[in-house]
């Protein structure tokens, strides 16, 4: 089981919940999960091209997937994903 | 009143009322505060400005909130110092050093957290919170215990001593987290959505927060005798700073402050051990690369910055550019601006004047230009860094012969180092 915690901007989707829990191989598995869980999540996490909206940070246990494979990263059971907008600090 | 219609989604152009909120709800692009200018330009003049209070809130007309009493150290209004020593070394003509050392708590971020808690007090939050490199830990620290606000700050473990202390002594809490500057930001970013009645001054009140460095171009215009100049040189670390500055200029003129519209060229200053902006202007690519920081230039040590496409995209269209120094560099731009201008300037500044004269000697900033370099924070806060570098000309024994010995010396060694 992979726990995903949702910003608040994104807890409209889940009736407020700020952790969800999920299955799935990869992050982008997890994250589509997601969206047919609780619908929305896709267009507001995902671009056009199907990658992750330039202001979508998403972070497995500490690492940002960006420094891994992206939406390919393998995920293990007992891992937290955590959806962070990325507009922040400076 | 404020002259503040809204805010405004940068990416998808949704809109918003102006409360605590800084990313869209729908694709979390960052806001923008958004403002009446037909309402400013009606009311502001040069003289309303002029006879106004010697800090940032002489432009109350051109910021996102304004008070009777606002959240107030004295931010703003720092010298602009003419630099003709130093043009003299770069090659440069006409180049100004905006010095904001000379903020009360020593760097430009007394302006954004002025103007944050001023908005956040009003917006009726009671805690002042932020994620730092140091120097927004000691304004965040100092405003909040000048407004009887509690603190929360949450800095990188391994900080400059002087930038923890500067934090702690304000009395609000410090969390030293171990990790880096990113790690913090992304807490900090999560911790927004549990303890959503924290104003974190760069997170959820951001918006507000990063309209404060506007003030660093209304300064310089004003000081120029109400002209831009022709380029600006800026540090980048999230790459707000850069942005606002530009935004600055462009609004004197939208509200009738300036005759002519400026052109202004923006080039940004990186270290090369966190240079994702200048590498990729260098590529060429819309695309920022995070990276893992390392450079002495801790408070421009975000690998991941927020406004760095923004920060990119300016750069571009306004004919400047980017480019990154190495930590030596860094060490020799501090010694530079301090020998010919008595300026003594943080790691930041370092890389800010070290970029200048890198940009100068490929003559991408040219000497019939009128520059002006933004110093953003005091030596003080990062004396660790020069500990190798800097030092007393030599430790003597209190006699006079002494004293001539050592003199003797050190001619000698300033001669040799001449030849």
């Amino acid at each position: 089981m992979i726990k995903v915690r949702i910003p608040a901007q994104l807890r409209t989707l889940t009736g407020g919940v700020g952790e969800v829990p999920m299955e799935g191989a990869t992050v982008g598995e997890v994250l589509k999960g997601l969206d047919a869980a609780h619908a929305g999540f896709a267009e507001r996490i995902f671009d056009a091209d199907g990658g992750l909206r330039r202001f979508v940070n998403v972070f497995l246990d500490e690492e940002d997937v960006r420094f891994l494979d992206g939406l390919g990263t393998p995920v293990t059971d007992g891992q937290t994903l955590s959806i962070v907008p990325a507009v922040a600090g400076g | 009143m404020d002259f503040v219609s809204g805010l405004r989604c940068r990416e998808c152009g949704r809109t918003y009322p102006a409360e605590a909120l800084h990313v869209c709800d729908f694709c979390f692009g960052p806001l923008e505060v958004t403002y009446d200018y037909e309402r400013v330009a009606a009311t502001i003049s040069r003289e309303r400005i002029e006879s106004g209070p010697r800090s940032i809130w002489r432009y109350a007309d051109l910021l996102p909130v304004r008070d009777a009493a606002p959240v107030d150290l004295g931010a703003g209004f720092t010298p602009l110092v003419r630099a003709d020593r130093l043009a003299a070394e770069l090659g440069l003509g006409e180049l100004w050093i905006k010095d904001d050392t000379a903020n009360p708590t020593g760097s430009f971020k007394d302006r954004v957290v002025s103007v944050a808690l001023t908005k956040a007090r009003q917006l009726g939050f009671k805690v002042a919170a932020c994620a730092s490199t140091g120097n927004l830990a000691n304004s965040v620290a100092a405003h909040a215990a000048r407004a009887g606000m509690d603190s929360v700050v949450l800095i990188p473990h391994d900080l400059e001593k002087a930038k923890v202390t500067m934090t702690s002594v304000y009395g609000g809490r410090v969390f030293a987290v171990q990790g880096s500057y990113d790690d913090v930001n992304r807490l900090c970013a999560e911790l927004t959505s549990e303890q959503p009645e924290w104003a974190f001054v760069n997170v959820n009140v951001r918006t507000y927060y990063a309209e404060g460095s506007k003030t660093l171009a209304f300064e310089v215009a004003e000081q120029l005798g109400w002209q831009a100049p022709d380029h600006v040189v800026v540090p980048i670390g999230s790459g707000s700073q850069l942005t606002k500055v530009a935004k600055g200029f462009a609004e004197l003129y939208t509200v009738g402050l300036l005759d002519e519209e400026p052109s202004v060229r923006v080039s940004g200053a990186q270290a090369a051990g966190c240079s994702p902006v200048a590498t990729a202007f260098a590529e060429g690519t819309d695309v920022i690369r995070p990276v893992k920081p390392d450079t002495i230039a801790k408070s421009l040590a975000i690998g991941n910055p927020a406004d760095g496409w923004y920060a990119l995209d300016t750069i571009r269209r306004s004919g400047g550019a980017c480019a990154a120094v190495t930590d030596a560099e860094v060490l020799d731009g501090i010694r530079l601006l301090a020998r010919t201008e008595g300026i003594f300037a943080e790691t930041a500044g370092g890389v800010t004047i070290a970029t200048l004269a890198k940009l100068a000697a490929e003559g991408v900033i040219r000497s019939d230009e009128r520059v002006v370099a933004m110093i953003t924070g005091h030596g003080l806060k990062t004396v660790e860094a020069l500990a190798d570098v800097v030092g007393p000309t030599a430790t003597i024994a209190p006699t006079l012969d002494s004293f001539a010995e050592a003199m003797a010396a050190d001619a000698a060694s300033t001669l040799r180092s001449s030849l």
